[in-house]
C-alpha cells in the first residue's frame, strides 16, 4: 500500500515532483562540481608541493635568517687576486665557483634534527642543506697592471672581447640540495623518479656525485657519466631525476651528499630545512605546536602554510572555490532544501481532507508521517541522482575543457635582468639579483609552473552528495509529516465539510 | 452498544466559545439504523464525529461496549477506527489518484494484511457493490453514485460493527440516492450492522428504524417505526 500510494502520488503532482528534484539536483550537483574543483585544486597545489618538498612531508621547519647588519656582505663574494685568470693578447679569462647558502634561508645546527626527531609524533625526519652555487666566469682587459676586483669603471683600454678595452661576464646560476643520503624516506627526492641512472645512497657519503634534475640536464646538455662543476669541483652526474608530477621541476637543479655540500659551502655540521614526516596525519597541527615550542627561533610550516606558498591562477582558483564556490553551494543547497519544505507543507495542506479521512478509517498519525516523509524522500533521492548526473557531467565538462592555472612558488634569487653596460662597450650579462620567491624560500628557484586542472570524481563525494539529497528529502518530509500528524481528524473532515 | 451521558462539546470559534452538543444523553443499541436530522450547524456532523472516536467530549461520557471513548488515548481511539467503524461522507472523501480497489484497500492498510488477502476482500467489497468491473478505475472516471459505492466498500471491507454515514446522499440524484439507500439498507440487514445516518432527507430518514432531531446541539427524539 505504502509503495503504491507513494508511487501514485509522486506521478499525479508530477510539476512538484519535478520542481522539487531539480532544485535538489542544481544543488547536490554544485556541491559535487566544487568539491570535485576544490579536491582538483588541492591535488595541483599538492603536486606543485610534492615537487619542492616531497612526498609524505607533513612540516617543514627553517631557520629564520638574521637580519644582515649594516655593510654586512650577504650574497656571494667573487674575490680574484691580482694575478687571478689567464691573460692571452692583452684579455684575461677569468672562471670562478661559489656555493652559498640560500639567500632567503638562514641555517642552523644539524643536531637541530636530533632534537625534532626525538619528538613525539614525527615518524621521520630528514636534514637538507639548501644552497646555490653561481659561476662567474668571463674576459676582460689584462687586469694584472692594476690590482684587487676590478669591476670598476674605467676609460676604455686595449684588450677585452672587442679588442677595444670592453668586457664580456657571464654568471650562471642553479640550486643545489645537499641530501643526506642515509635518510631517504622523506625530503625533496621522494617526489622524483629515477630517468636514467642511479639516485643517491648510504655509499655516496663524501663522493663528488651529482644527480641532476632531467629539465636542468636537458638544458644544459648533461648526461649520466659527464661532469658538473659544484663550488669549484668537478662532481661526476650519477643520475638524472624528473618530477613525479608532469607539470612540475623538482626541488633543486642539482643533488649531491650532504656532507659534501657542508664541506663544500663552508657550513659544515649545518642544515637549512628539515622535512618532517608526522606519523599521525590527523596530529599534524600538534605537532608543529610541539615544534614550535621545542625550536622557538625556527620557522615551523605545515602543508596548509606551504600550500599558502602557491601564488598564481592556482591560488585565485584555490581562493574562488572555497569562498564563493563553497558559499554558493550552501546557499543553492538551502534554498533546495527550502524549497522542498515549502512544497512539501504546502502539499499536505492541500491534502487536509485526504489526511482528514484516512485518519477517520483507521491510519495512525505514525504512518500518514512515514507517508509523506517516503514522498519526501523519494522527491530528495530523485534529486539526487540527477544531481550526481549533473555533477558527473559538469565535471567531465570541466577535465575536457582543462583549464591551464599558473603555479608558483617561493625561490631563492635568480640572475635575469635585462643586459647593462659598465666600462667599455661589452655588455654584461646577467644584470643585477632578481629577487623573487615566496615566505619559504628554499626551493627551486623561483619556479613558476603550468598545471592543467583535472577534477576528480570521487565515491566519497558521490555518496556524500546523495546523502544530503536524502537528508533534504528527510527534513521536507519531518516538516510535512509534522504538520499532516497534527491535523485533528475531526478537525480535518470539518474544514472540508 | 453506544451509550452517551451529558456528553457536551464546545469548540472555540473566531475566540468565541460554541456549544455543538448540549447534556446528550442518548442510548443507542447494537444493530440499530437509526437517523438524525436537524438544521444547519445543529451538531449533526459533531455528534456523528464523536460517534466514530475521531474527537473527545469536552464533559460527559460517550461508551461503545462499555469502553470509554473520551479517555482513550490516540492509539487505542485509532485502533477502534480501524477495526470497528466504517465511515462515508457526502462528499465520497476517495484518494484521487488511487483506483477503486486501492482506495477500498487503504481502510485494510492498519489491519496488517498480506497484499493477497488485501486485494482478496478489496474485490469482494467492490463486487458486493456491484463495482467488480471498476476495480482500476479511478474515482475521477466514476459516476457520483459509483464513487459513493466504492466508498461504501471502502468502509466496510474491515467487516466494522458500526457504518456511521454523514449525508451518504447528498450529492446525488434521486435515483442513485434510492439506489445507494437501498445498498446501505440492505447490507444494514445483511451484517447486522449498527447503521447511523446523518441526513436533511426525510425520504432518507424515513427508512430508518429510529429517528432523532438534534438541535442548537441538543437531541430529541422525532418518531420511531416498530418493525424495519
Amino acid at each position: 500500500m505504502f509503495a503504491t500510494y507513494l508511487r501514485r502520488e509522486l506521478g499525479n503532482r508530477k510539476r512538484q515532483t519535478i520542481i522539487v528534484a531539480i532544485g535538489m539536483a542544481l544543488a547536490i550537483g554544485l556541491v559535487i562540481l566544487v568539491s570535485s574543483i576544490s579536491s582538483g585544486v588541492k591535488n595541483a597545489q599538492a603536486q606543485v608541493l610534492e615537487s619542492v618538498y616531497g612526498v609524505g612531508t607533513d612540516i617543514t621547519v627553517t631557520q629564520t635568517p638574521a637580519a644582515p647588519e649594516d655593510g654586512a656582505v650577504t650574497g656571494p663574494l667573487f674575490e680574484f687576486d691580482s694575478g687571478a685568470g689567464e691573460t692571452t693578447d692583452g684579455t684575461t679569462s677569468l672562471t670562478q665557483s661559489v656555493l652559498t647558502p640560500s639567500r632567503f634561508g638562514g641555517t642552523f645546527d644539524a643536531a637541530t634534527l636530533d632534537t625534532i626527531t626525538d619528538i613525539d609524533g614525527v615518524a621521520a625526519a630528514t636534514g637538507v642543506l639548501e644552497l646555490n652555487n653561481m659561476t662567474f666566469s668571463g674576459e676582460m682587459p689584462d687586469i694584472t697592471q692594476g690590482s684587487g676586483p676590478s669591476f670598476q669603471q674605467g676609460p676604455p683600454t686595449s684588450g677585452g672581447s672587442d679588442g677595444a678595452g670592453g668586457s664580456a661576464f657571464d654568471v650562471d646560476s642553479f640550486s643545489v640540495n645537499g641530501i643526506d643520503v642515509d635518510s631517504t624516506s622523506v625530503g625533496p627526492l621522494t617526489a622524483v623518479t629515477l630517468d636514467d641512472g642511479r639516485s643517491l645512497d648510504a655509499d655516496d657519503t663524501g663522493a663528488y656525485v651529482a644527480v641532476l634534475d632531467s629539465a636542468y640536464a636537458t638544458t644544459n646538455e648533461l648526461a649520466v657519466g659527464d661532469s658538473i662543476t659544484i663550488g669549484g669541483q668537478a662532481f661526476e652526474i650519477v643520475g638524472i631525476v624528473s618530477s613525479t608530477s608532469a607539470d612540475a621541476e623538482t626541488a633543486a637543479n642539482v643533488y649531491i651528499p650532504l656532507d659534501v655540500a657542508q664541506t663544500l659551502s663552508g657550513n659544515e655540521g649545518m642544515l637549512s630545512t628539515v622535512y618532517v614526516q608526522a606519523s599521525d596525519a590527523s596530529a599534524v597541527s600538534a605537532l608543529a605546536d610541539a615544534l614550535e615550542e621545542a625550536l622557538p627561533d625556527a620557522t615551523v610550516s605545515t602543508q596548509e602554510d606551504l600550500a599558502s606558498s602557491v601564488s598564481g591562477s592556482l591560488s585565485t582558483a584555490s581562493s574562488l572555490v572555497s569562498s564563493l564556490g563553497t558559499w554558493l553551494s550552501v546557499i543553492v543547497l538551502a534554498a533546495a532544501f527550502l524549497l522542498a519544505i515549502l512544497f512539501t507543507i504546502s502539499g499536505v495542506g492541500r491534502r487536509t481532507r485526504e489526511f482528514g479521512t484516512l485518519k477517520a478509517i483507521g491510519w495512525s498519525n505514525g504512518r500518514i508521517v512515514r507517508q509523506v516523509a517516503g514522498e519526501s524522500l523519494v522527491q530528495g533521492l530523485l534529486g539526487g541522482v540527477i544531481g550526481v548526473a549533473l555533477g558527473l557531467a559538469g565535471i567531465f565538462a570541466v577535465n575536457a575543457i582543462a583549464p591551464t592555472l599558473t603555479a608558483s612558488t617561493g625561490g631563492q634569487f635568480t640572475f635575469g635582468g635585462p643586459p647593462v653596460t659598465t666600462g667599455g662597450e661589452g655588455p654584461v650579462q646577467g644584470g643585477g639579483p632578481v629577487l623573487s620567491g615566496g615566505p619559504l624560500g628554499g626551493a627551486d628557484a623561483g619556479s613558476s609552473t603550468d598545471i592543467v586542472l583535472n577534477a576528480p570524481v570521487a565515491l566519497s563525494v558521490l555518496l556524500l552528495a546523495v546523502g544530503l539529497a536524502i537528508i533534504g528529502g528527510l527534513l521536507a518530509g519531518a516538516f510535512g509529516g509534522w504538520r499532516a500528524a497534527r491535523l485533528r481528524p475531526a478537525e480535518a473532515l470539518r474544514s472540508v465539510a | 452498544m453506544y451509550q452517551l451521558t451529558n456528553l457536551t462539546k464546545k469548540y472555540k470559534a473566531r475566540g468565541k466559545d460554541v456549544v455543538a452538543l448540549h447534556d446528550v444523553d442518548l442510548e443507542i443499541p447494537s444493530g440499530a439504523m437509526i437517523a438524525i436530522q436537524g438544521p444547519t450547524g445543529g451538531g449533526k456532523s459533531t455528534l456523528l464525529q464523536m460517534l466514530g472516536a475521531l474527537d473527545r467530549p469536552s464533559s460527559g461520557t460517550i461508551t461503545l461496549d462499555d469502553r470509554s471513548l473520551g479517555k482513550l488515548g490516540d492509539g487505542a481511539l485509532t485502533k477502534v477506527r480501524a477495526r470497528e467503524i466504517g465511515f462515508v461522507f457526502q462528499g465520497f472523501n476517495l484518494i484521487p489518484t488511487l483506483t477503486a480497489q486501492e482506495n477500498v484497500e487503504t481502510a485494510l492498510a492498519p489491519l496488517r494484511l498480506s497484499g493477497a488477502e488485501r486485494r482478496r476482500r478489496a474485490i469482494e467489497a467492490l463486487t458486493s457493490v456491484g463495482l467488480d468491473d471498476r476495480l482500476r478505475h479511478l474515482p475521477a472516471e466514476l459516476s457520483g453514485g459509483q464513487q459513493q459505492r466504492v466508498a461504501i466498500a471502502r468502509a466496510l471491507v474491515k467487516n466494522p460493527r458500526v457504518l456511521l454515514a454523514d449525508e451518504p446522499t447528498g450529492n446525488l440524484d434521486e435515483d442513485t440516492r434510492d439506489e445507494i439507500m437501498d445498498l446501505l439498507e440492505g447490507l444494514w440487514r445483511d451484517l447486522g450492522l449498527t447503521l447511523i445516518v446523518v441526513t436533511h432527507d426525510s425520504a432518507v430518514a424515513k427508512r430508518a428504524q429510529r429517528r432523532l432531531k438534534i438541535k442548537q446541539g441538543k437531541v430529541t427524539e422525532a418518531e420511531s417505526k416498530v418493525a424495519a
